[in-house]
């Protein structure tokens, strides 16, 4: 078995609201090993760039993370002062962002921003430094790359400046890219070179990927294990097969068919929708949180909350009272109709 | 860049034409200037000497450009009151105008951007209300009244700084400190909100996703974005000290630019008055552009619109 990079037990972060305290991320596990991507999918508000943001301590001054375990490369993150985390990050872990159009400064260009992640962990002079930025803003498809560092963002398309994201994130080579979103202010036909482009990277550096999304053709794409996030909570997690094959979760269930399959999905006929909205988060849940907007609900998921079990194999795990049979079982006669 | 400050310089210019259209009609405002020149006991054989004497019989348009003229080469025509050219007198007092101006807005900047900033970075602590407080007063006080009171305390009461004059550098402390006040509180809500801003910019996430130190996020990433505007406000208001300067040169008793208005005002001496509008709206246009051009160089995407 490969070391994971990356552990987490019990992750939380409970976020200060007006209201009271929202649990945006609650008891979220998880582990990556070295060279393996993780998605972790789920709709708008669900948690998951508050799950990247808490690894990389980038949280809001109102959050407060916890968790039982948290290690990155074998170093425990927790505790750890803003100056030793500021170490790490762009170093041993890096960020990509969903807003290419504005996570670069406008005031400065491009070589000077890819420069300064370089610079700031390792001790190049500006010539070397300039020639890595060079170096790598080829490898994410960039033409003419030397002539591009003296360009500033605005001079640049979306797809462009979030390649420049990519290279910048690369600067140090890390272990560990967290992709939050990184496709989905892109066009379609962008968002494919985009992935391809970061399933080679990880590839060539042997970097492990934490990729974020709500696309699920995407984690078909690129993903080794699955997360299904839901309202703070995963609820269920496994590896792509597993998880496609055998989805074990009424919510991972719904979210499958509201995919279109060319072919089998007829013209005309309704795609699968989720109805009903994300339960509020603020405030102690104890229940499943899956309950108020699940088909099969009765009396024993509103009882208490309810905990990761293994579905099929033991590495396959969903949050649900029902046998995994269940709701795979009624998939296929869903898409069959 | 040289696209664009030729541009900016070339507005300028029509700017400057224009105000020196408004400045030349001054001299009609009160009605026949031949008239408002000559003494009440004056004869029409006297006025139209007048007349003839200042050149006011010729058609308006020569007048104009006759004058324009002149004072592009730095005549400025000659003070009724002080048989003097007004340029002379201009340029004699115009140094301490700028001297007190520059002390000024140094003291009100290095006062409201720190101020400004750190208000930004705590937003709702107790630095934060301190700068809170010290804009409402900034606001609320009349210039005059706070010189005054400065007067009574520093010079006054404790003796401590000279009342009127311009012997020495300690004569502009309180010259310098109440006109830099009324600016401080307009920059530095400016800055304290185009920091809040840029803070929570996309960028600024960047910046230390990448690991960089807080202090470089801070003076390098958010810093040289927040600061924009102020630049803006700091050329408009440097220009404003200048020509507004009047109160506070009067109290101060300061033989300075808005002295000499004053006094001009005073004495309806127009070719004066004239002199020193014209003279005080070239320095404001030249100060806006050099904030645009400025601004130009801080912000590329300012450059290419």
């Amino acid at each position: 078995m490969v070391k994971p990079i990356l552990e987490v037990e019990n992750l939380c972060v409970d976020i200060d609201v007006p209201s009271g305290v929202l649990s945006a991320v609650q008891n979220v596990s998880f582990s990556v090993a070295k060279g393996e991507t993780l998605c972790i999918v789920g709709e708008s508000g669900c948690g998951k760039s508050i799950t990247a943001l808490s690894l990389m301590n980038l949280l809001p001054k109102t959050a407060n993370r916890s968790a039982d375990k948290l290690t990155l490369d074998e170093r425990d993150l927790r505790g750890l002062r803003e100056r030793e985390m500021s170490n790490i990050r762009g170093d041993q872990m890096a960020m990509i962002f969903q807003e290419p159009m504005t996570s670069l400064n406008p005031t400065y260009t491009i070589g000077n921003q890819l420069e300064e992640a370089m610079r700031r962990h390792r001790d190049v002079s500006a010539s070397e430094a300039r020639d890595r930025a060079v170096f790598l803003l080829e490898k994410v498809g960039i033409t003419g790359a030397r002539g591009r560092l003296g360009q500033y963002p605005h001079q640049l398309s979306g797809g462009l400046r979030q390649r420049v994201m990519i290279a910048m994130s690369l600067m140090c080579e890390p272990a560990l890219i967290l992709a939050d979103e990184p496709t989905t202010a892109l066009d379609v036909t962008i968002q494919a070179q985009i992935l391809h482009l970061l399933a080679d990277i990880r590839d060539e550096f042997e970097t492990s990927l934490i990729l974020i999304t709500h696309d699920l053709g995407i984690v078909a794409r690129v993903a080794d294990r699955v997360a299904v996030m839901y309202a703070g909570e995963f609820v269920e997690t496994g590896t792509a097969e597993q998880v496609f094959n055998a989805p074990s979760h009424p919510y991972t269930q719904g979210l499958l068919r509201c995919i279109p399959i060319p072919g089998k999905t007829k013209r005309g006929a309704h795609l699968g929708a989720i109805p009903g909205i994300v339960p509020n988060l603020v405030g102690k849940m104890d229940t499943c949180h899956f309950a108020s907007r699940c088909p099969y609900v009765d009396d024993k998921c509103l009882s208490g909350p309810v905990d990761l079990r293994a579905a099929f194999e033991a590495s396959h795990q969903y949050r649900c009272v029902l046998s995994p049979k269940v709701c795979a079982g009624n998939l296929k006669s869903g898409t069959a109709a | 860049m040289l696209a664009y400050a030729l541009k900016r310089l070339g507005i300028a210019l029509l700017v400057a034409l224009t105000v020196s259209i408004i400045t030349f009609s001054m001299v009609y405002l009160p009605g026949d200037p031949a008239m408002a020149l000559a003494p009440e006991s004056a004869s029409q054989e006297d006025i139209e000497h007048i007349r003839r004497v200042y050149g006011f019989d010729r058609p308006i348009l020569v007048q104009y450009f006759d004058w324009l003229v002149n004072a592009v080469q730095g005549d400025f025509g000659h003070s009724h009151y002080l048989n003097e050219p007004a340029a002379n007198v201009i340029f004699d007092r115009l140094p301490t105008t700028m001297l007190l101006g520059a002390c000024a807005i140094t003291f009100a900047l290095l006062l409201s951007i720190p101020l400004g900033v750190l208000a930004a970075i705590r937003p709702n602590s107790i630095i934060d209300r301190i700068a809170l407080t010290i804009a409402v007063v900034g606001q609320a006080m009349p210039t005059f009244w706070f010189a005054l009171t400065m007067m009574l305390w520093f010079g006054i009461t404790w003796r401590l700084l000279p009342i009127t004059g311009t012997a020495s550098w300690k004569n502009f402390i309180m010259p310098a400190v109440a006109l830099g006040y009324y600016v401080t509180p307009g920059v530095m809500r400016l800055t304290r909100a185009g920091m809040l801003d840029v803070l929570a910019s996309d960028y600024i996430r960047t910046a230390r996703a990448k690991g960089l130190r807080p202090m470089r996020v801070l003076f390098k990433h958010a810093l040289r974005n927040a600061i924009l505007p102020v630049v803006s406000l700091a050329a408009v208001q440097f220009g404003f000290m200048l020509g507004g300067s009047i109160v506070i040169e009067t109290i101060f008793a300061i033989n300075g630019l808005g002295f000499l208005a004053w006094e001009s005002i005073q004495r309806a001496d127009l070719p004066m008055m004239q002199a020193i509008v014209l003279v005080l709206s070239v320095f404001y246009i030249a100060l806006t552009l050099l904030a645009d051009l400025l601004n130009a160089f801080l912000d590329p995407r300012i450059r290419v619109s």
